[in-house]
């Protein structure tokens, strides 16, 4: 955790066939902050977030300019395999995605995946896993349900726990609590608070106040274009651009 | 007014319509049933036919009904199932694409007795397999192949697409991602799509006729090199082909009524299949 | 005991080891430190993209194959006397004949005599199933047409033997009902299943909205289906329609059982008729391999071949079309 600068992304164009929906990106993500991204729907801040872990070469037609740097070594060439960059890049979807397996498989999943480790390592890991995600008290005692059974808010946990347990580096979250309740919403905040103690998060929500709560860096897109980052607190009390603080103050999008 | 009369008209039309085709699905079973019903016993199932076809049972066409569905499912199933796989999770929209998707349209549409062609000149000569079992579930299963891609297809197409992002995200290969956390999920869907096609291969006549099936046989099969009595055939030439024609018709309407609850219980049993499914993926 | 605790401190730290080596070497984020994995993927997916080409061969295969076999008697006899001949006598003791002309007319008549029946049928049922039937009868009705379709051909023609047969002599005081209207009958039978399910998904397919207009415009429900739902839904109708044409063109058992197979030219349907799928399901049993005869055969499998295709090739445009404007 040496460099404070986790991702440097510069110049990064982004189109899906023909369209542009990302213009010349230049942002800095600081190692163990979380950054949000914020903007209205369609201003390519998921899409941003799917280049961070290169999601997005699974999308037909798309292509990608420029450079990201993870912790000064660039993933985006065509010498880069997209699967060891998802090894250190986690992420967590807007919609959350339980595997249709137990609790204790979902978390598993990636372990058996990453290496050979026996089965009392990966027990190990999914506790920790779990612990870490804050949902091992409410779990440890039906790991062996299917992780379908779980609520709302929890499955949103139990795929954080997944993506933990890989030991990423960085934490990608697109909207994670878009589709939960406000007490099941505060459990996630609250837990992205102390993960950036050992993680680097990046955050995509829709939600301003959100935003605010949870970040220490906000970045405003645009229609494909980075408007402003800074401090998420300078942003959201003196932003250095008009059309920023259209957007936060609710005059549109 | 005169509205309001040719719209009651064009309705009465309309459910006219309908309640014929029910009508003629009600003939059609009413008739096979009722006629055939008589002389399904165990001993018509379980015996074959004595005294020139006239007496005794089917169940050497059973039997090589059934040997052949087994050769054409080993050989359909797994063709089908890898090209629905390349379809749906490999192949990128392009010219080659929309040709395969084109060509597996079109095979669906070609002649069955096209294919016995094709399985005469491949399989009985070519390849030398001589008419046979082996002969006659291959060419069967050239004519399940598109239905079967087209319905692994589908299958595929109902595992959700957050299934293998979130296998990816994970550092999964694509491989890994497909083999562990989508081919378990539509493995029952595909089954299902697999039986009705066995319902209809099973049922099919014109792609055996030249490629195994045999008029009669005194001895059951040995081997899949062998000939072999097919249930569908076996109707054929009870109605059309036998010399004592009237004789028979109380056997053939059996047989007609056997293949008919082969045909539907394949076909319930792929339906019972997708609801279970349908069930254990919503809980 | 005490064995059996050091044993699993060992253990533990070969887990400890393996997880560090694992975390160390996903630090290599290029292609080279994965290359084994990379060369096994890229092997899944060539052998994958060889099965997904296989359906294009097979196409090719059969296409060539019924070229190839019906050659030699085509180079032999010329395709005139194939074409514009109507006797068909591969047999005859004197001069053994090849015209093709009155199987293929005998194919269109049953053809076109079962489409007689099954389209105004087929699409009044279908609306009747989209548009007008009570949730409880179209319960019925759905898992009937289902059912309709999974009845083998076999038992189709078994039927047109039985049942149609002795009406058709009934009703037109002939000797027997074995003819081309007999065939038309039971090919209508078999074309309807398509014609009424794709039809319907074709109306359903139609814009609420395209319905709401016209009922705001004050057209009745009648009206509304007749020149709203089904002019809309008309290129998915009439894909329909081809693709029962093509079943019809191509179903052999039927028309074998129910026909009377006479191979004299006729355009009355009271007549027997033999098509082309039972001249090949006929002879294809008694011809020696490899005669000009058994070629032959191939000829008439390759001109049956080229009618569907040119049928479901039709109906698949008509199909693509109408999806792209649905978009």
């Amino acid at each position: 955790m040496s460099n404070p600068l986790k991702i440097q992304v510069r110049h990064l164009n982004f189109f899906y066939g023909e369209i542009q929906a990302l213009k010349d990106i230049n942002l800095e993500i600081r190692a163990n902050h979380v950054t949000a991204l914020i903007g209205p729907s369609g201003c390519g801040k998921t899409t941003f977030l799917r280049c961070l872990n290169r999601l997005n070469d699974i999308v037909e037609g798309a292509r990608m300019e420029g450079e990201i740097l993870l912790d000064g070594t660039n993933i985006c060439g065509d010498n880069i395999d997209p699967v060891q960059v998802r090894r250190n890049v986690g992420m967590v979807f807007q919609k959350s995605n339980p595997f249709p397996k137990t609790i204790f498989d979902n978390v598993a999943y990636g372990l058996r995946i990453n290496g050979n480790y026996s089965r009392r390592k990966i027990e190990e890991m999914v506790e920790k896993s779990l612990r870490d995600a804050a949902l091992w008290d409410e779990v440890a005692d039906r790991l062996q349900d299917s992780a379908m059974e779980l609520s709302g808010g929890q499955q949103q946990r139990l795929c954080i726990a997944r993506a933990l347990a890989v030991k990423p580096e960085v934490l990608l979250m697109d909207e994670p609590a878009s589709a939960l309740d406000p007490i099941a919403t505060q459990k996630i905040e609250e837990l992205i608070r102390e993960l950036k103690t050992k993680y680097t998060i990046v955050i995509v929500t829709h939600n301003m106040q959100q935003a605010a709560r949870v970040s220490d860096y906000t970045a405003f897109f645009y229609l494909g274009e980075l408007i402003e980052v800074d401090r998420t607190e300078k942003i959201f009390t003196h932003p250095g651009l008009k059309r920023t603080e259209d957007y936060i103050t609710g005059r549109f999008g | 007014m005169k509205k309001k009369i040719s719209e009651q008209l064009g309705f009465l039309v309309l459910t006219f319509s309908g309640i014929f085709v029910i009508l003629i699905l009600g003939v059609i079973l009413f008739d096979v049933i009722s006629k055939g019903i008589g002389v399904i016993s165990w001993e018509f199932l379980t015996h074959p036919p004595r005294e020139g076809m006239t007496k005794g049972g089917i169940f050497p066409a059973l039997l090589g009904t059934f040997l052949v569905s087994v050769i054409t499912v080993l050989f359909a199933v797994p063709l089908g199932m890898f090209a629905a796989i390349y379809l749906h999770e490999y192949a990128r929209a392009g010219k080659l694409t929309r040709l395969i998707r084109l060509s597996i349209r079109n095979l669906s549409g070609v002649p069955s007795i096209v294919y016995g062609l094709f399985g005469v000149v491949i399989f009985v000569q070519t390849l030398n397999f001589g008419t046979s079992i082996l002969s006659a579930g291959l060419t069967l299963g050239l004519l399940t192949l598109p239905w079967t891609v087209t319905a692994c297809e589908e299958a595929l197409k109902t595992v959700p697409k957050s299934y293998r992002e979130g296998a990816l995200a994970l550092g999964a290969t694509k491989w890994h991602s497909i083999r562990t956390n989508v081919l378990p999920y539509a493995i029952p869907g595909m089954l299902t799509g697999v039986i009705l096609g066995l319902a209809r291969a099973a049922g099919e006549t014109a792609p055996i006729l030249f490629t195994g099936a045999a008029f009669f046989l005194p001895h059951l099969p040995k081997s899949i090199f062998d000939q072999f009595m097919a249930l569908p055939y076996h109707l054929y030439i009870l109605a059309t082909q036998h010399h004592a024609i009237d004789q028979v018709r109380p056997i053939a309407y059996g047989t007609a009524l056997v293949l008919l609850a082969l045909v539907f219980t394949l076909s319930l049993t792929a339906i019972l299949v997708r609801y279970q499914y349908r069930k254990k993926m919503k809980g | 005991m005490i064995f059996f605790y050091k044993l699993r401190i060992i253990q533990l730290e070969i887990d400890a080891e393996i997880g560090e080596a694992v975390l160390e070497k996903k630090r290599d984020f290029t292609l080279a430190g994965v290359r084994s994995q990379r060369i096994k993927e890229f092997l899944i997916e060539r052998f994958f993209f060889v099965n997904g080409l296989l359906a294009t061969l097979i196409l090719l295969g059969i296409f060539s194959l019924l070229f190839a076999k019906g050659y030699p008697a085509l180079r032999e006899l010329g395709w005139k006397s194939f074409l514009f001949s109507a006797h068909w006598n591969p047999t005859s003791y004197e001069i053994p004949r090849y015209g093709i002309l009155s199987l293929i007319n005998s194919t269109l008549m049953v053809t076109l005599g079962a489409l007689a029946f099954a389209v105004p049928l087929g699409v009044a049922c279908a609306a009747f199933i989209s548009e007008a039937a009570p949730p409880r009868i179209r319960e019925i009705l759905k898992p009937a047409v289902e059912v309709l379709a999974a009845i083998p051909s076999v038992v189709i023609g078994f039927l047109g033997i039985v049942l149609v047969n002795p009406v058709i002599s009934t009703v037109f005081g002939i000797s027997h009902g074995l003819n081309a209207l007999n065939g038309s009958i039971l090919l209508a039978v078999m074309a309807l299943p398509t014609i009424i399910s794709l039809s319907e998904d074709a109306l359903k397919a139609v814009p609420k909205t395209y319905k709401e207009a016209s009922y705001a415009l004050g057209a009745n429900r009648w009206q509304t289906i007749v020149r709203v739902s089904i002019p809309s839904a008309l290129s998915g109708i009439i894909a329909s329609i081809m693709l029962g044409m093509g079943r019809a063109i191509g179903e052999t058992m039927t028309v074998l059982m129910a026909t009377g197979n006479a191979r004299a030219l006729t355009f009355n349907f009271l007549d027997p008729i033999q098509t082309m799928t039972a001249t090949i399901a006929i002879e294809l049993g008694e011809v020696p391999y490899n005669t000009t005869h058994y070629y032959a055969l191939f000829i008439i499998g390759f001109v049956l071949f080229l009618m569907t295709f040119l049928v479901n090739l039709v109906s698949d445009i008509i199909l693509q079309k109408y999806q792209e404007v649905d978009r």
